[in-house]
């Protein structure tokens, strides 16, 4: 009963959603790349590379906001090294995500020690607090968990219906599918496929930096060497859970945001299940839906191919 | 038989030369770094040349480094033949090391040979169910195996970690680790000071073995035919659904035995997260060894040299050892690079 | 003045000259066919005037200026449109948003937002204005070619084009389809469109076409007025030379090999393809198999081979699979696609040659490979088929697609089956290879093999076939023997008449 009623604390729906968020950057992203046909599996490099320069850009800047748009450009920087490798030269985009991940996983540990020394690497930068939303944030139960957040928060979930209308009632969006459906079709009414690969593969990384920094500026304020913890993986989980849509993604990530919550939760009032096996529950999940669901959801049908132009 | 093998032989001479060059290309630019860092290139690849192979000792360290590591690189570039990418390799590690572990603790009282055989045959089964497993699920219900492994691997990691915590936890259980392997399952050291043991001939023996069967076999040319396409396979009579359920299978018993290695053949015991990643390296090490099981052994030395190599140039001119990491990724985006300027020379010659 | 002239076009590729100075003048209001064996030039020819490649030499004209592409784009802003051989629709997408595909919004050009509502109704006036019936609001992978190709053509009217390019349009469709199309492609021209149709299908030119340009190696050898021509002088200008049909003597049928009995087989998208009521098939007999592609040909092969689930009825091999191993020995399978289904590219000749039986003598064992026999009869295969290859160890991809037919024509008769499936061997493949592989074909019945021939080519299977059976929307209209099959019987029958009203319609 107590383990009931701490989980229908509200600070466990914030705790969900404050921790649903960074992924929901991540998956957003992850679903336009892979929207148009290009795989990246190095999401986590490119998530521990912006949390970096995050943190760089808000101690050496002193501003938390200027902080998260250079953690933004170095995702978008790092996710267009793996544009070039996987789109202009064709090579394997599994194999190109591996090298994303050793270098981000090298280069932000490698940095940090450098800019700040052996000693300060785990020093505090300027970061994020929640913000209260006037009069919203008074409202009884609701007004905690939605409306005491950090603001980008607000952002990652405006960004939803935001990419659901770009995907669905746009003609960017139709591109974007023809070309991770069927590049050729596109290329033959004058879409560049290539160009199109390139703006959601860096826009994508743009959105899994903005997770990155997120995790960085808004949770941690300083950056620890692989602190994204698989992030970049499980949001690759929620994507295909949500069937590359915004909307089925958000859900994903809100569950995972409360698998997340209920561990810390779990150990806090002993609910009596190990910890271990809430961490796993979000993999065993989407696992089991994808057994559900079957080969039926498998996503664009150019996904991994290089296109070339003949 | 002298055609097939020069002409298998050109094709490696060529691979070989595009990665050295791309080894050569990653550590120039890493020069940058590391002069950005305010070090000098020369010493600190110099000390790291000196940690991975400058005494017996760092020697016995490197190899004993690169056991997990070819037989994680065995299994990624096992399925990959298959045309299957098997990002599990970490996950299945855990499970073979936790049937070697099992087996090891609490089958007591065999003989040693006997012993570590079983450990050996536990920890092969164990990989290859978890491994299976993803391919069951690509056969059956069509589920992509990049997706799956990587499901997969978490959850044998903190299914592992639960054990470690609690029920398999060495009593009184203030530390979250196993017991030790019974004496009678461990593997011979062949240099006392460092970890080395005979594991390593096992690696080499079972590459070969690899390549055998690949190259060699009417299941390796049938197991190459469905990576290569699965229409012609089907047409030909290979039972396609098998073979990919096969090919995880082994795969993901190759990587049991990097877990098993490590635990009857240096750690004795099973840790939480206890693998640096040999999995995911895996993927890398077979890259660069063009999927092929001798040059899978070569990317296994070479990545487990820097590794420990990196220590050495940590503690003489205080760069951190992730350098490595930079080192191998850049080493791999070459590599892709490389590779394409050579697609291109093709193309052009018609 | 034409509203197209193509003067001196010339294009090479390395080794090849795909265009040799062909000239060609289309006029509003016309169709004009363009009319070739495969690999003659005529692909070459229209990929230049749409802008997917740029010619050598030679100039393009559109209603007398001269007009420079380098890219489809600027062909589709010229007023040309083109209905590729494979459909170039995105199959979730729905038929409206495929035809806006790509296109600014009518109405506010400046915003991204789509506004699928004005288009549709655009499309259906369109449809009406050329009775091209469609569904705008379907998914194209729901819809049956017919219809998808109907939306190639819609596609390309919305973006206002004068001239309509159709790369074999006819290669998909059944007859009354066919019969449908030219209909549509009169009405085009009769407002005032020019239309070019490619087809390497005398009879079909001649139905459709003003008039008739003829490539033959790269080279124009002719244009003529349909109406003062004939399909004998169509084909002359085609292969330079009067077509011989391949001499052959009546074959001596022996024991059936294979029997069907009210056979009924489902798609992949698990719609019933093949309702056949029974046949048999014999010793030293080509049953040859007519039909216009995707009328159940491709699965009852695939069924006979042993790739695809039987959904009911009686599959009587007298003995040939009595395992799933010696099935595939024992039936030779020249599939349908050899690229996808009967080779492996970059592999080794002596693989691909050696895959079917790798784990028994001579080629090896369970247990290991005998890679010198394997290679040595590669060697001995390269020689006998008149392979154009290096040797043993070059890849398949290095190989011309004729010579890589040979090759799978090597392996399955080096089985020495006793039955074999031929589907569309000679597909793609040019005059030379094409004769060689007819003659391997009647050689290997007279040494007593049953052949089931599967082409889409009528004048194929007239030449090859003992008995011909003609399959229409998965079921048989038919059997005829080969002396009472004429072109005209075996024609209606694909179309869908049963055998005795087609003898009374054709006066046969």
């Amino acid at each position: 009963m107590d383990v009931l009623l701490s989980v229908l604390d509200p600070d466990y729906f914030a705790a969900t959603i404050r921790l649903a968020t960074p992924l929901l950057f991540a998956t957003l992203g992850g679903i336009l790349n892979e929207r148009a046909g290009i795989i990246n599996i190095g999401l986590e490099g490119t998530m521990l590379m912006a949390a970096l320069t995050g943190v760089f850009g808000a101690w050496f800047i002193g501003s938390p906001w200027l902080g998260f748009a250079c953690g933004v450009l170095a995702g978008a920087l790092v996710a267009w090294i793996h544009g070039f490798v996987s789109i202009s030269l064709g090579a394997n985009q599994i194999v190109s995500g591996t090298a994303i991940n050793l270098l981000g996983l090298g280069l932000s540990s490698f940095l940090i020690r450098i800019v700040f020394g052996l000693k300060e690497q785990q020093r505090v930068v300027p970061h994020f607090d929640p913000v209260s939303l006037p009069l919203l944030a008074d409202l009884p139960l609701l007004g905690p968990v939605l409306f005491h957040q950090h603001a980008l928060v607000y952002v990652a979930f405006l960004l939803v219906p935001v990419l659901w209308v770009i995907l669905y009632r746009t003609r960017w969006g139709l591109m974007i599918t023809a070309v991770g459906e069927h590049p050729r079709a596109a290329s033959s009414v004058g879409i560049d496929p290539l160009r199109v690969r390139y703006a959601c593969t860096v826009l994508s990384g743009a959105l899994a930096g903005a997770g990155g920094a997120f995790l960085s500026l808004g949770q941690l304020h300083f950056f620890q060497d692989e602190m994204v913890a698989g992030r970049g993986f499980i949001a690759l989980a929620a994507l295909i859970f949500g069937r590359w849509n915004p909307i089925g993604g958000m859900i994903a990530c809100l569950i995972f945001g409360a698998a997340d919550a209920l561990q810390f939760r779990g150990q806090a009032v002993g609910l009596g299940v190990p910890h271990q096996f809430m961490l796993m529950f979000p993999y065993v999940l989407t696992l089991a839906i994808l057994v559900v669901v079957g080969g039926k959801s498998q996503g664009p049908a150019a996904i991994g191919i290089p296109f070339r132009k003949s | 038989m002298s055609g097939a093998a020069a002409a298998r032989g050109l094709q490696a001479l060529r691979a070989t030369s595009i990665s050295l060059a791309a080894i050569a290309l990653a550590l120039a630019a890493s020069a940058v770094l590391i002069l950005l860092a305010g070090a000098d290139p020369v010493a600190a690849y110099w000390a790291l040349l000196q940690g991975a192979v400058g005494d017996g000792f760092a020697l016995g360290n490197t190899l004993a480094r690169t056991t997990p590591l070819i037989f994680t690189g065995l299994a990624v570039a096992f399925a990959f033949r298959c045309n299957l990418l098997n990002i599990g390799a970490e996950g299945q590690l855990y499970a073979g090391a936790l049937a070697s572990v099992v087996i090891g603790i609490y089958l007591t009282g065999l003989p040693s040979v006997l012993h570590i055989a079983l450990s050996i045959a536990g920890g092969f089964l164990a990989g290859a169910a978890w491994g299976g497993l993803a391919g069951y699920l690509r056969a059956a219900r069509g589920i992509n195996e990049i997706i799956s492994t990587i499901m997969l691997n978490f959850v044998a990691i903190f299914f592992v970690s639960y054990l470690v915590h609690g029920p398999l936890a060495e009593p009184p259980g203030f530390f979250h680790q196993t017991a030790m392997v019974a004496e009678t399952a461990r593997l011979p050291v062949i240099y006392p000071k460092s970890d080395l043991s005979v594991a390593i001939f096992l690696a080499v023996a079972v590459a070969l073995l690899t390549a055998y069967v690949l190259w060699r076999t009417p299941f390796g040319l049938k197991l190459r035919a469905v990576g290569e396409s699965t229409g012609t396979a089907r047409f030909s009579g290979v039972p396609v659904n098998r073979y990919v359920f096969g090919a995880m299978s082994v795969s993901g018993g190759l990587a049991g035995l990097a877990g098993t290695t490590e635990m009857i053949g240096g750690q004795y015991r099973l840790l939480d997260f206890f693998s640096p990643g040999y999995g995911f390296d895996g993927i890398a090490v077979a890259f660069l060894g063009r999927s092929d099981p001798i040059g899978v052994v070569f990317a296994a030395f070479l990545f487990a040299a820097l590794r420990v190599g990196a220590n050495h140039m940590q503690r003489t001119t205080g760069l951190p050892t992730s350098l490595i990491l930079v080192i191998q990724g850049m080493v791999i985006l070459f590599i892709l690079g490389v590779a394409v300027l050579e697609w291109y020379r093709r193309r052009q010659r018609g | 003045m034409p509203l197209l002239r193509m003067e001196r076009i010339t294009k090479t590729f390395p080794g090849v000259v795909a265009n040799d100075r062909i000239d060609l003048a289309v006029d509003r209001g016309e169709i004009h066919a363009l009319l070739g064996e495969n690999g003659s030039g005529k692909t070459t020819l229209m990929n230049a005037l749409y802008g997917l490649h740029r010619p050598d030499s030679g100039r393009i004209l559109l209603d007398g200026a001269e007009v420079r592409f380098s890219s489809p784009m600027d062909a589709i802003a010229a007023g040309i449109g083109m209905v590729h051989q494979h459909f170039m629709l995105v199959p979730p997408l729905t038929v409206v948003e495929n035809i806006v595909l790509g296109l600014k919004t009518a109405n506010a050009p400046r915003s991204p937002l789509l506004d699928l509502r004005t288009a549709a109704a655009r499309v259906r006036e369109l449809a009406a204005t050329y009775g091209l019936d469609i569904d705008t609001g379907a998914q194209i992978w729901q819809l049956p070619v017919g219809a998808q190709q109907r939306v190639e053509i819609l596609k390309a009217l919305y973006r206002d084009a004068d001239l309509l390019i159709l790369d074999e349009p006819t290669a998909v469709l059944a007859p009354s389809e066919v019969r449908h199309l030219i209909g549509v492609l009169r009405g085009l021209a009769a407002s005032g469109k020019a239309v070019i149709f490619i087809s390497h299908k005398l009879n079909e030119v001649m139905e459709v076409a003003d008039r008739i340009s003829v490539l033959r190696g790269g080279r124009l050898a002719g244009t003529v007025a349909a109406a003062e021509t004939d399909p004998a002088e169509l084909a002359r200008l085609m292969v330079g030379r009067d077509i011989v049909p391949p001499r052959r003597r009546e074959g001596r049928a022996g024991d059936p090999v294979l029997r069907i009995e009210a056979l009924r087989v489902r798609d992949d998208r698990g719609l019933r393809a093949v309702d056949v009521v029974g046949f048999s098939l014999s010793s030293g007999e080509i049953l040859g198999i007519a039909g216009v592609d995707g009328n159940g040909q491709k699965e009852l092969t695939e069924a006979i081979a042993g790739v695809r689930a039987i959904e009911s009825g009686a599959l009587d091999l007298t003995g040939l699979a009595p395992s799933r191993g010696e099935r595939f020995r024992n039936i030779g399978h020249v599939t349908e696609d050899r690229h996808h289904t009967g080779l492996l590219m970059s592999f080794p000749l002596w693989e691909n040659l050696a895959l079917k039986s790798s784990d028994r003598p001579p080629f090896g064992s369970p247990l290991w490979l005998r890679v010198d026999a394997m290679r040595r009869a590669t060697a001995r295969a390269i020689e006998t088929f008149s392979i154009r290859a290096q040797g043993p160890d070059s890849p398949v991809s290095a190989l011309s697609g004729g010579n890589q037919q040979k090759l799978v024509l090597a392996r399955e008769l080096g089985l020495r089956p006793r039955l074999l499936l031929a589907a569309q061997p000679t597909r793609g493949l040019d005059v030379g290879a094409t004769e060689y592989i007819h003659q391997r074909l009647l050689a290997a019945r007279d040494e007593g093999m049953a052949i089931l021939l599967v082409s889409t080519e009528l004048d194929e299977v007239l030449a090859l076939s003992d008995r011909v059976l003609v399959m229409y929307e998965g079921r048989a209209m038919g059997l005829v023997d080969a002396g009472e099959a004429t072109r005209e019987t075996v024609g209606m029958m694909m179309a869908g008449m049963e055998r005795h009203e087609a003898a009374v319609q054709g006066g046969t």
